[in-house]
């Protein structure tokens, strides 16, 4: 099952990567941008619910159930939506200056670093 | 005895002079000019006087050295006992370098004594001419130095180390008006052109240490002079072949032989003193000196002999054609050097160094005293250019008779020194002929001796010609005569001085005329006169005495005689109208007055084309295009991958963020899927 989760993963991350890197509207990216994040909640859930810390099944103090019930990906995959919501509002604000400043939605008109 | 100190003092007292009036006396006393040429004369002096007590110490050793051992100067190569040689330094007083001490010091002294009135006219003229007086009479003391140091030299290091000196020092005196620009231009060129000669030396001295293990298996060394000299006939043929034409070569510059004879015209833009320095003792000597010195080395190989002799003669032939026609009476007397100079090689290419040294001598007082008598003409018309001279015996009677004097000693007539010498010359040439006929040696000798026959003839010719055109006839005038654009920037208000000169000048002038007449017919006798042996000049070299030939010397002097009645008949007598000989003979004079083109060949030919279009222009391009090409390939690429790398950064978040991804990928590839 693990694997079955991680391939849907890695497909979301490739979509997610495949839209950031080649849309070019700055919208578009953005949700690009979540698709990635979301590939990666998939694949925290995933682990945290198939696989146990080899240091706590060593030490033999945690039964199978206790075992089914750690949390510690899911925690993790609510901080990633936490900081991904952060992050779409710092984006949707990027967003509104380039429109102020250019007039366009375009990633590619955003090139003031070059110099 | 002489001690060995005494010895250094020759070379010492000069140079101490020479510096003693260019640190001391020369920042203040340019109105004490007194002072300096007091000191120079006084150490000259001294030199003179230790110098004739070394000759007098020599001369009961039968032609040996007095054995001074030389001193370590520095190693070469670690230990001594394993292989390494020693440089050493020392005195060499042998019959030879005792003898040309003696001549140096002497002319030198007289020279100086002359400086004295002749240099005081020029130090002060009103019209520009400026002299700085101490800085004549130090390098004058300097230039004999150098000279005295050259032939006291026990090896050749020491030997060359001088010898450059004098090359220093002549550089130094010839351009000594080095505000004329054509006296510059002569220093340089004497200096460049007799580098070019010690080139050779130096290549030499090379080739001797290159070869040294020949010498340090014998316990030699392959530097000092009596080691070269006694091992000469013992060493490999190319070893003493090379070195020899190395030495020679030097020789050559220094001595201005063919082909490296064009810078001793030029050089008479020197001071007239020091014209008559360099031509009687110091610096043109240097060259005979040397092959006289290394003469065993030479010896131990004919091939060179005969190049030496060869070299000579058409050396003594060359120069006298040139001096025919020479209108400027300085440049006539450097030719006849040139030409005498052949003599002393002939001498010395047919195994008689006795007889080249016999020679130097008596050229050394009857060339000086030509020069120093041009001097004075010179004082008088204060012009060098005999065709705006004539009739000068009328007020000049004492130069007038010297001038003769010292005219009929170079042109060989008996029973002047020139005479004598000159005869030695011919017979030595001429024997050896007769000795080996058939051979190298044999023909060279035939050869040479008709050479220096026919500059016989010439050399009365050219030397009657200057004494007619400067004294006698009608007076043209003087500097006063001469175009403004033929005379040098400080000559333009001179005035013609109708006068005999002072008696500073007239006094060495007067010493030398006695010398031109008695020095060849009393140092090497035929006959005992009282209390000089026959031939005393050959057996304190060592060396047979040579036979006067009567049929050599009647030869010669009838050549002699034709040449000085033809140059009355022309320039004296007007018997020939020179301007209405044929076309072809015009021809002839030009090309004698152009030196036959030879500094044209060297000057345009050699160095405008082949140097400055051919080797130049070539470096200049290796110099453009290869080496700064290299340097600005390197500035090019990183310029250029700069600009490359630059171009990656395009701003494009899109871009940067597909260049992780596929940096990302390829990391993983490696670490993961390759692992």
């Amino acid at each position: 099952m693990l694997e079955r989760l991680l391939i849907l993963s890695a497909i979301l991350f490739c979509i997610g990567l495949y839209g950031a890197l080649s849309r070019r509207h700055v919208i578009a990216v953005l949700i690009s941008v979540e698709i990635m994040f979301n590939a990666v909640n998939v694949a925290l859930v995933a682990f945290s619910r198939y696989v146990t810390p080899a240091a706590l099944r060593a030490a033999g103090e945690v039964t199978p159930i206790a075992e089914s019930t750690l949390l510690a990906g899911q925690s993790f995959a609510v901080f990633v939506i936490v900081v991904a919501a952060a992050e779409v509002a710092l984006g949707l604000a990027l967003v509104i200056a380039m429109v102020r400043t250019k007039d366009s939605v375009d990633v590619t008109e955003a090139s003031l670093m070059r110099r | 005895m002489i001690n060995e100190a005494a010895v250094w003092a020759i070379v010492g007292l000069p140079l101490l002079g020479g510096f003693l009036i260019i640190a001391v006396l020369r920042p203040w006393t340019r109105s004490l000019w007194q002072a300096s040429a007091s000191v120079g004369i006084v150490a000259i002096g001294g030199a003179f006087a230790l110098s004739l007590w070394a000759l007098n110490s020599v001369r009961g050793h039968h032609g040996e050295s007095i054995g001074f051992s030389p001193h370590s100067w520095f190693t070469v190569g670690g230990d001594v006992t394993q292989g390494a040689f020693e440089l050493t330094i020392g005195v060499l007083l042998d019959p030879l370098s005792a003898m040309m001490a003696v001549v140096i010091t002497g002319v030198s002294l007289l020279v100086q004594v002359y400086s004295l009135g002749y240099m005081r006219k020029a130090a002060n003229a009103e019209d520009g001419a400026f002299v700085d007086y101490p800085r004549y009479f130090a390098y004058m003391s300097f230039f004999t130095a150098a000279m005295l140091g050259l032939v006291l030299a026990y090896n050749l290091i020491q030997a060359f180390l001088f010898w450059e000196l004098v090359g220093l020092f002549s550089y130094l005196l010839i351009g000594f008006w080095f505000h004329r620009p054509a006296a510059a231009a002569a220093a340089k060129k004497a200096f460049i052109v007799t580098r070019i000669g010690d080139f050779g030396f130096m290549l030499a001295l090379m080739w001797l240490f290159s070869h040294r293990g020949e010498f340090l298996v014998r316990g030699q060394n392959p530097f000092e002079i009596p080691d070269i000299n006694s091992a000469a006939p013992l060493l490999s043929a190319s070893l003493v072949t090379w070195a020899a034409l190395g030495l020679f070569a030097g020789a050559v510059g220094k001595s201005a032989q063919f082909p490296l004879n064009t810078w001793l015209p030029d050089a008479m833009e020197g001071p007239t003193p020091v014209s008559s320095l360099i031509h009687a003792a110091t610096m043109v000597a240097a060259g005979v000196f040397l092959v006289a010195r290394m003469f065993p080395l030479f010896e131990a190989s004919s091939w060179v002999l005969n190049v030496v002799a060869l070299t000579g003669g058409v050396t003594a032939v060359i120069a006298a054609t040139m001096a025919l026609v020479t209108n400027d009476i300085k440049r006539v007397l450097a030719f006849s050097t040139v030409s005498q100079l052949g003599y002393m090689f002939i001498a010395l290419g047919v195994g008689a160094p006795g007889v080249a040294l016999f020679h130097l001598l008596n050229h050394a007082f009857f060339k000086c005293l030509l020069f120093l008598s041009a001097g004075s003409v010179h004082h008088s018309v204060q012009t060098f250019d005999m065709r705006y001279m004539g009739g000068l015996r009328a007020w000049m009677p004492v130069t007038y008779g010297l001038t003769v004097i010292a005219g009929l000693s170079l042109a060989g007539v008996f029973p002047l020194a020139g005479f004598w010498s000159k005869d030695e010359v011919l017979a030595a040439a001429w024997s050896i002929s007769q000795l080996t006929p058939g051979t190298g040696a044999g023909v060279v000798g035939q050869a040479t001796f008709w050479l220096a026959l026919v500059a016989a003839g010439m050399t009365a010719f050219y030397v009657f010609r200057l004494i007619i055109l400067t004294f006698h006839g009608e007076f043209r005038g003087g500097i006063e005569a001469v175009p403004m654009a033929d005379r040098a920037a400080d000559e333009a208000h001179s005035h013609v001085h109708k006068g005999e000169s002072p008696l500073s000048m007239l006094v060495p002038m007067s010493v030398l005329g006695l010398m031109a007449i008695g020095s060849g017919a009393v140092l090497n006798s035929v006959i005992e006169l009282g209390p000089v042996p026959a031939h005393w000049f050959s057996h304190f070299f060592n060396e047979p005495s040579p036979e006067l030939v009567v049929w050599i010397a009647g030869l010669s002097m009838t050549l002699v005689l034709g040449g000085i009645t033809l140059a009355v008949a022309i320039y004296g007598m007007k018997w020939f109208d020179l301007a209405r000989m044929p076309k072809q003979w015009h021809m002839l004079n030009r090309v004698l007055d152009q030196r036959y083109y030879m500094d044209y060949f060297y000057e345009t030919l050699v160095v405008r084309r082949a140097l400055f279009k051919g080797v130049f222009l070539a470096s200049d391009w290796i110099d453009r295009k290869v080496v700064d090409g290299t340097v600005d390939l390197v500035g090019w690429a990183g310029r250029n991958t700069g600009k490359f790398v630059g171009q990656l950064q395009s701003g494009q978040v899109q871009a940067y963020g597909i260049a992780v991804s596929v940096g990302v990928i390829t990391l993983l590839w490696t670490y993961l899927v390759r692992s």
